[in-house]
C-alpha cells in the first residue's frame, strides 16, 4: 500500500490552463486514484454464510471507495484560479449542507499555495455533466475523494508562482520561499501572488512541472482547529439559503399535496375562488399537487389551505405502522437452533425517521419557452438537472442548474423533488417561482430512513464466540438518481459481481470491527413504495447500532465487561486506541438511575467510540447528561469541523435512540412538525461533551470521512446506556414512542 | 389593503398588507428582510425567532397587526454596524453553526435570554426551545455561556 501512495504522488498531474490570471488545473488517473481501493479485493458476499472474517479489513474497499473510484476518470476538471485581487477562487463540484467541507476544502488550498486562509473562496459549482460521477454529495465521501486533486493543484499553482518571481528577479526558484499569500526572496524582496498571477498565467495550456505535496509534518493550516469560513455570513443573518436569494419576479408557491404518499389529483372545485383570494396569482396543477402562485408565501399557504381537491389513491394507502413492522419481522428470515453450540438471540427494531433538515425543501425556478434555470441545494446536481429538463420538456444543455447552499440535509437533498416542481410550477403559470415545502410536508411527503427489523445471533463454546449472524430486513431504500449510476459505474473498476445495487452497498458498508468468528451479515428489502432515502449513512445508522447493542447484550451473556469484551475482540491497535481514549471514566460512580453506555463503529477508513452518561432516574424521561466521545479520522483536516460532525452524530443518536420517529398509518406519516416528530432539543442534551479527536500514529495517513460516522456508534451507547440504567433492554427504537398529539388534517 | 406601519431594525416602515399576514412573511416577501427563517410556521421550531421590543418572539405566528408602532428586530439589526453583538461574537469563538439555518433564531433567542437573566442556569438555557437540526446545542451552550461571562 505504502508504495502504491508514493506511485500515486509522483503521478498526480496539473495542467496550467490558457487565461488572463493563473488558472490549473487537475488531472489524475483512474488507476492511480485510489490505490486502496483499485488494489483490494472484495471480500466474499456476505449472503455466503460460511465466509471467513477478512484478515485485513481496512483494505477492503467501502462505498466511498466504489464512489471514488467513478469519479476518477473526470477529476482532472477541477480548477483553481488566482484572482488579481489576490483571492483564491475554486469551484467545488459538491455540496454545503452544513458538513464544514467548503472550509476543508479551503484549508487545503491555503496550505499548499501558502496563501491566506481568508482570501481563499469555495464556491459551489453549478450542475457540470462533464463531471459525470464526480459531481456527487454522499457516503462521508468528499475530503477522502477530493483532498490530494485539490492540493496537486494549489501545490502547482505554488510552484508556477514562485517560477515566475524567481525568473523575475533572476533568482533561483530553489531559494525562495512563499508564506501569507506572495514569494519572498531571501534579500527580504517580496512579490504578491496578486501582482505575480497576471505573469503566471500560461499562453497555452501545457503540463504543470512536478510540485510534491507538503507532508504531513510541514503542514501549518491542515490539522490546526479552524472556524467555517461562512460563519460571520451566518451570525449576521446574510448566509443565503435557495429562497433568500432575491430572483427578480421570482413568487412565492407552496403545493397542497394528497391525503396519501403518492396520491394523485382527480379535481379541484373551487379554483377559481382561490385564485381570487388576497395575493394570490396563479392557482396550476403539477403532477404531485396542486400549486398556488402568491405574492407572499402567508397568502400562498392561505390558498393552499383553501383549496377543495379530490384526490386518487397513492401506492400504500393500507399501510400502517405495526403492518410494515410485521412484514419486516417476517421478511428477516428466522434462525434453526444450532447443533453441538451454545447461542445468543436478540431483535432490535427501528421506526422510520425523518431528514426533517430546517430548512424543508425548497427550490427557485425560472422555466422560459427556451430555457430554465433553477437554483436549489443538491447533492445530485447533474442528475437533477436532467430531471428538470425532462419536467419541462427542455433539452438539458438548455438548464442552468445552480447549487445552493443547504440547510440541514443529512441524505435528503439527494432528491430534487422540490426542483423539478418549482420547475413544473413556473412553466404552468409563466413566472419565475420560489417554492417550497411546508414542514407538515416535509414531514409526512419527504423522506425517511426505512424501518428496519434486525435478527441477530451469537454462537459460542465455553465462553468463546464462534459466529455472528446478523439477518437485516429493511424497507426498500431509494438511493436516489445519481447515486446507483454511480456505484454501478466505479464497481466496474472493482471485482465483485452481479449482485443487485441494495445488496452491493450492504456488503460494501456492513462490516463488524469485531474478531466474533464466522461473520455474515445479509439484508433482505421489503419492496415497498415509500419515500425512503437513506439517512446519515445508508445502512450502518441503524444495522450496526443494532449490533453494538447485541453486543452488550453478548457480553453479559458471557460474563464479561462490555468495553473489555469489546477491547479484547477488536481486530486492532487503532481501534482499541480509540476505544481506550473514550472510556477513560467507563465505570465511575454515578447516582442511582444514572448508567453508562458504549458503542463504537468503524466505516469510511475511520474509527470513532461513544461513551454517554444516561439519567434514567425517570425511565420516562431520560436525558443524556454526559458525553465522551474519541475519534481517529486518519488525517483530520480540520479537528474543529470534526468535532461539530461528531456533536451532530450524538444529537443524532439522542433523538433517534429516545424519541424521534414516525408512525406511518394508513398511506401517511402521522407526524407533521417538529411538536410531533421529537427531534432531540436543548433540553435533550448533555451538559458536559468531551470530543477527543486519537491520532493513528500514521504520519501518512489520508483523511477519512466523518460526517455519517458518529451515528451508529452514538445510538448504540443511548440504547446501552438505557439498559443498564433500567434493567429492561430496549428492543424497539425510538423507546418512547407514544402518538402523543393530534395530528394535522390530511 | 390596510397599511401597516412599524419599526423594524431601528427604520420605520409602511407596508400594505392585509392584517392576518403573518408578520414573517411581511418580513421575508414584502421587506425582503431573510434572515429570520421558515421551519413550520406555527411557532414550534424557533427558526424565526427575533426580537419585539426587545423580547423574543415568532414573527410566523403574528400578524401584521399586532406590531402595529411596535419595535421589531431580527438578526440583521443585531450587530452595530460592523461591530458584532457579544453573543454573535461568541457564536463565532465557538464555531457554533453547522448549517447555519437555525442560527439566527438561536442567536436572537440567547440575547433575549442574556437580557432576562446575565448568568444563566443550564435549565434556563434549556428552556430554548429552538431546534436545531443539525445537533449543536452543546456549542450553543458554551457560547451562552461564553457571552454570559463577558457581558455580565
Ligand atoms: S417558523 Fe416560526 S417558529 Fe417555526
Ligand atoms: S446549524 Fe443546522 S439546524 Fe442548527
Amino acid at each position: 500500500m505504502a508504495e502504491n501512495a508514493a506511485v500515486d504522488r509522483r503521478t498526480l498531474l496539473a495542467y496550467l490552463v490558457a487565461a488572463p490570471t493563473l488558472t490549473v488545473a487537475v488531472r489524475v488517473g483512474a488507476d492511480t486514484w485510489a490505490p486502496e481501493a483499485a488494489a483490494a479485493t472484495p471480500e466474499a458476499p456476505a449472503a455466503t454464510p460460511a465466509a471467513a472474517p477478512a484478515a485485513l479489513p481496512d483494505l477492503l474497499p467501502d462505498l466511498g471507495d466504489v464512489l471514488i473510484l467513478a469519479g476518477a476518470p473526470t477529476a482532472h476538471l477541477l480548477t483553481l484560479e488566482i484572482a488579481e485581487d489576490g483571492t483564491v477562487r475554486f469551484g467545488l463540484p459538491r455540496a454545503e449542507v452544513g458538513q464544514g467541507l467548503t472550509t476543508a476544502v479551503a484549508m487545503l488550498i491555503a496550505e499548499e499555495l501558502d496563501a491566506p486562509l481568508d482570501r481563499v473562496r469555495v464556491r459551489l459549482d453549478d450542475a457540470r455533466p462533464e463531471l459525470l460521477f464526480n459531481q456527487l454529495t454522499g457516503s462521508s465521501n468528499s475530503v477522502r475523494s477530493l483532498h490530494r486533486p485539490v492540493r496537486a493543484a494549489a501545490a502547482a499553482a505554488r510552484a508556477r508562482l514562485v517560477a515566475t518571481a524567481a525568473r523575475q528577479w533572476s533568482l533561483d526558484a530553489a531559494d525562495l520561499s512563499t508564506k501569507g499569500g506572495a514569494v519572498h526572496a531571501p534579500d527580504g524582496r517580496t512579490l504578491s501572488y496578486a501582482r505575480l498571477t497576471a505573469r503566471a498565467a500560461a499562453p497555452r495550456t501545457e503540463k504543470a512541472p512536478e510540485a510534491p505535496l507538503k507532508s504531513a509534518a510541514e503542514q501549518r493550516v491542515v490539522g490546526r482547529p479552524t472556524n467555517r469560513i461562512d460563519a460571520r455570513a451566518i451570525v449576521t443573518g446574510r448566509q443565503e439559503y435557495a429562497l433568500d436569494l432575491d430572483i427578480p419576479g421570482a413568487e412565492p408557491a407552496v403545493v397542497r399535496r394528497p391525503p396519501t404518499v403518492n396520491g394523485t389529483v382527480e379535481k379541484v372545485h373551487n379554483t377559481a375562488d382561490v385564485r381570487a383570494m388576497s395575493g394570490v396569482l396563479d392557482v396550476v396543477e403539477i403532477p404531485t399537487g396542486v400549486a398556488v402562485v402568491a405574492k407572499t408565501f402567508g397568502q400562498a399557504l392561505a390558498g393552499q389551505a383553501a383549496l377543495r381537491v379530490d384526490w386518487g389513491a397513492g401506492t400504500v394507502d393500507d399501510l400502517s405502522h405495526e403492518d410494515i413492522k410485521a412484514k419486516l419481522r417476517k421478511a428477516a428470515p428466522g434462525f434453526l437452533p444450532p447443533l453441538l453450540v451454545e447461542h445468543i438471540d436478540a431483535e432490535y427494531d427501528f421506526a422510520p425517521v425523518s431528514h426533517a433538515p430546517l430548512e424543508t425543501n425548497s427550490a427557485v425556478a425560472d422555466v422560459r419557452a427556451d430555457r430554465a434555470t433553477v437554483w436549489t441545494a443538491a447533492q445530485s446536481p447533474i442528475a437533477a438537472r436532467a430531471a428538470v429538463a425532462k419536467a419541462v420538456g427542455l433539452p438539458a444543455a438548455r438548464v442552468d442548474f445552480h447549487v445552493v447552499q443547504a440547510g440541514g440535509s443529512f441524505g435528503r437533498r439527494l432528491f430534487f423533488d422540490a426542483a423539478v416542481e418549482a420547475a413544473q410550477v413556473s412553466k404552468a403559470s409563466g413566472r419565475p417561482v420560489r417554492l417550497m415545502w411546508t414542514r407538515v410536508d416535509d414531514m409526512r411527503h419527504g423522506r425517511m430512513r426505512p424501518p428496519t427489523h434486525h435478527k441477530l445471533r451469537v454462537t459460542h463454546t465455553r465462553g468463546k464466540p464462534l459466529s455472528l449472524q446478523h439477518r437485516v430486513a429493511s424497507v426498500e431504500t431509494d438511493v436516489g438518481h445519481g447515486v446507483g449510476d454511480a456505484i454501478t459505474a466505479g464497481l466496474t473498476e472493482l471485482p465483485g459481481g452481479n449482485e443487485t445495487l441494495a445488496q452491493t452497498m450492504f456488503r460494501l458498508s456492513m462490516r463488524s470491527p469485531y474478531a466474533l468468528g464466522a461473520t455474515a451479515q445479509t439484508l433482505t428489502e421489503l419492496p415497498l413504495k415509500l419515500h425512503t432515502g437513506s439517512w446519515r449513512s445508508v445502512y450502518s445508522g441503524t444495522a450496526r447500532a443494532a449490533e453494538e447493542m447485541f453486543l452488550d447484550e453478548v457480553a453479559a451473556e458471557l460474563g464479561a465487561d462490555p468495553v473489555a469484551f469489546r477491547r479484547e475482540r477488536l481486530k486492532n491497535d487503532a481501534q482499541r486506541k480509540v476505544l481506550d481514549a473514550a472510556t477513560g471514566d467507563w465505570g465511575r460512580e454515578l447516582p442511582a438511575g444514572y448508567a453508562q453506555g458504549v458503542g463504537f463503529h468503524e466505516e469510511y477508513k475511520s474509527r470513532a467510540a461513544f461513551l454517554v452518561e444516561l439519567d434514567a432516574r425517570d425511565p420516562k424521561k431520560p436525558r443524556v447528561t454526559r458525553a465522551v466521545i474519541a475519534v481517529d479520522v486518519g488525517r483530520a483536516v480540520n479537528p474543529r469541523g470534526v468535532e461539530a460532525q461528531m456533536l451532530g452524530g450524538l444529537t443524532d443518536g439522542i433523538a433517534t435512540a429516545l424519541r424521534a420517529g414516525l408512525h406511518f398509518d394508513k398511506g401517511l406519516p402521522l407526524e407533521g412538525s417538529y411538536s410531533q416528530f421529537h427531534y432531540a432539543r436543548q433540553k435533550d442534551s448533555p451538559t458536559d461533551v468531551r470530543v477527543h479527536i486519537v491520532e493513528s500514529g500514521d504520519a501518512d495517513a489520508e483523511p477519512g470521512g466523518v460526517g455519517e460516522l458518529g451515528v451508529p456508534a452514538a445510538v448504540a451507547a443511548v440504547g446501552n446506556a438505557y439498559a443498564r440504567a433500567t434493567g429492561t433492554r430496549p428492543r424497539s427504537f425510538p423507546l418512547h414512542f407514544d402518538v402523543d398529539f393530534e395530528p394535522f388534517p390530511r | 389593503m390596510p397599511a401597516q406601519t412599524f419599526t423594524v431594525n431601528g427604520e420605520k416602515v409602511t407596508v400594505d398588507a392585509p392584517d392576518d399576514l403573518p408578520l414573517l412573511w411581511v418580513l421575508r416577501d414584502l421587506l425582503g428582510i431573510r434572515g429570520p427563517k421558515y421551519g413550520c410556521g406555527i411557532d414550534v421550531c424557533k427558526a424565526c425567532t427575533s426580537h419585539l421590543d426587545g423580547e423574543a418572539f415568532n414573527p410566523c405566528a403574528v400578524p401584521v397587526a399586532e406590531v402595529a408602532g411596535r419595535e421589531v428586530t431580527t438578526i440583521e439589526g443585531l450587530a452595530d454596524g460592523d461591530t458584532l453583538h457579544p453573543v454573535q461574537e461568541a457564536w463565532l469563538e465557538q464555531d457554533v453553526a453547522q448549517c447555519g439555518y437555525c442560527q439566527a433564531g438561536q442567536i436572537m433567542a440567547a440575547v433575549a435570554l442574556l437580557k432576562r437573566t446575565k448568568n444563566p442556569t443550564d435549565a434556563e438555557i434549556d428552556a430554548i426551545a429552538n431546534v436545531c437540526r443539525c445537533g449543536t446545542y452543546f456549542r450553543i451552550r458554551e457560547a451562552i455561556k461564553v457571552a454570559a461571562a463577558r457581558v455580565g
